[in-house]
């Protein structure tokens, strides 16, 4: 693809993994926050060429892996409802909740569309009148807005079948919350790139400032990511620690006021329960009381059920940054991607899921 | 799960300021083309231009120049290395 190949060329890689080395000066933790960039860095093989002392760590980056058991277990009994047709996007049919999946539940006769864009699932509403459609929001900042622009247009249009059930979060949150404890030192965080294009770089202002957290935005290719980890790199060694963003071509410096806006209009924040991390106050987003018609949390009235955690599964230390898959007992054992038992193996986008289809390491 | 791609706009449709009419570009990457929603891209683009699309929305739309800016950004970045590894970049740019 035009402009797409050439970050993936290794004619633009292969200096910069010469730079990479050379601006690696003393030991480095550095943690990326994107399922997308956890896939990339195993896929196109950095971890091989990372320079000695550089260590890469993959945090609460996946939406689906952040997912809160009771959550899961909420979408689950949801889906068996009579009248309800939900829809979601596919990484989440097979995340096992207490007794099975959206998978099993779908194969028992519930009924469960997976869309590719929260727009599928209002035309579903409008295909099926006597349904309930409701879409199972998980996602972050870059996702958040497709629901408000979707809510937005059920209002318009007056579909009165289609609700949204959030569980929408924000990034700068819960890295917050990581910073502040104590058992995990990180120097420098690779910003995911295309929440970054709607936060903007103001965003990670207080991580570097407040935490001394030096932060860079980065994209996705091999390019992409060296770019990233240099700059990190170099920051470090200067101790000149500020936010940076290579990703010019996707990510402004003020983000996108327009998308922030449409989600202003629709969500607010609230509390949010993140798998691993537990409640952290003011990290999720509800749906205003002036679009309730469209909110499933209303409508539909659903108890958070109280869950315990699989036996010896380490996502949440995993999550945070603490533990790495190799080091839980049930990785590659009894939890594969054939068989999950926790969400990082689940979804595709999971450090878990990396670890086993990319090697060990 | 956060995944965009960028594909290229041949038509636009809509008000940028009016979200009751429907703000749709039709996008084509190598062959395939597409109808996607505007209501919350950045700046309303004009045909030949990329957009970068997530889960059907474009959320960012950028001028073919600036997606080649980067290149020149990623060199830089590699300001210090030896000139032989260097040469094949600068055919790039």
């Amino acid at each position: 693809m035009k402009h797409l190949d050439e970050y993936r060329d290794a004619k633009l890689a292969k200096p910069l993994v010469e730079e990479l080395k050379r601006s690696v000066t003393k030991p480095l933790r550095i943690m990326e926050v994107c399922g997308s960039h956890t896939m990339s860095v195993f896929r196109n093989g950095v971890r091989s060429i990372l320079p000695e002392g550089m260590e890469l760590l993959s945090g609460p980056g996946c939406p689906v892996c952040v997912t809160s058991a009771p959550h899961m277990d909420a979408f689950i009994a949801m889906a068996d409802y009579p009248s309800v047709r939900v829809a979601i996007f596919g990484d989440l049919f097979k995340v096992p909740g207490t007794q099975g999946s959206l998978s099993n539940a779908s194969a028992g006769g519930a009924k469960v569309d997976i869309v590719y864009s929260p727009m599928d699932a209002l035309e579903i509403a409008k295909q099926n009148p006597r349904e309930q459609v409701v879409f199972l929001g998980v996602g972050f900042e870059t996702t958040t807005p497709t629901i408000a622009a979707t809510i937005m247009a059920a209002k318009v249009q007056n579909v009165k079948n289609f609700m949204v059930y959030s569980t929408q979060k924000t990034m700068p949150a819960p890295l917050k919350a990581l910073l502040d404890d104590p058992e995990l030192k990180i120097d420098g965080l690779l910003c995911p790139g295309h929440v970054s294009a709607i936060i903007g770089e103001v965003g990670y202002k207080p991580l570097a400032e407040q935490y001394g957290l030096a932060c860079v935005i980065a994209g996705f290719e091999t390019a992409d990511v060296l770019s990233g980890l240099i700059a990190l790199s170099r920051q470090i060694a200067n101790n000149d620690i500020k936010v940076e963003n290579c990703y010019t071509r996707v990510v402004a410096p003020d983000g996108n006021p327009r998308a922030r806006a449409m989600v202003d209009r629709v969500f607010e924040p609230c509390d949010m329960d993140w798998r691993g991390l537990g409640v952290i106050p003011a990290s999720g987003l509800k749906i205003r009381k002036d679009f309730a018609d469209f909110d499933a949390e209303v409508r539909l009235d659903i108890a958070l059920p109280e869950v315990k955690e699989a036996k010896g599964c380490m996502c949440g230390k995993i999550l945070k940054g603490q533990s790495i898959p190799t080091e839980c007992p049930l990785f590659d054992t009894r939890c594969t991607p054939m068989n999950p038992i926790g969400p990082c193996m689940v979804s595709s986008e999971g450090t878990c899921a990396a670890y086993h289809k990319y090697g060990r390491d | 799960m956060c995944v965009a791609i960028p594909m290229r706009v041949t038509k636009v449709q809509g008000d940028p300021d009016d979200f009751t009419t429907s703000q749709i570009a039709t996008v084509d990457s190598n062959g395939v083309s597409k109808e996607i929603r505007l209501d919350i891209v950045d700046h309303w683009p004009k045909v030949g231009d990329y957009v970068i699309i997530h889960a059907g929305f474009a959320i960012h739309s950028l001028e073919e120049a600036e997606a080649k800016k980067n290149i020149e950004l990623l060199r830089e970045l590699a300001e210090n290395t030896p000139e032989e590894l260097l040469s094949p970049l600068r055919e790039m740019v």
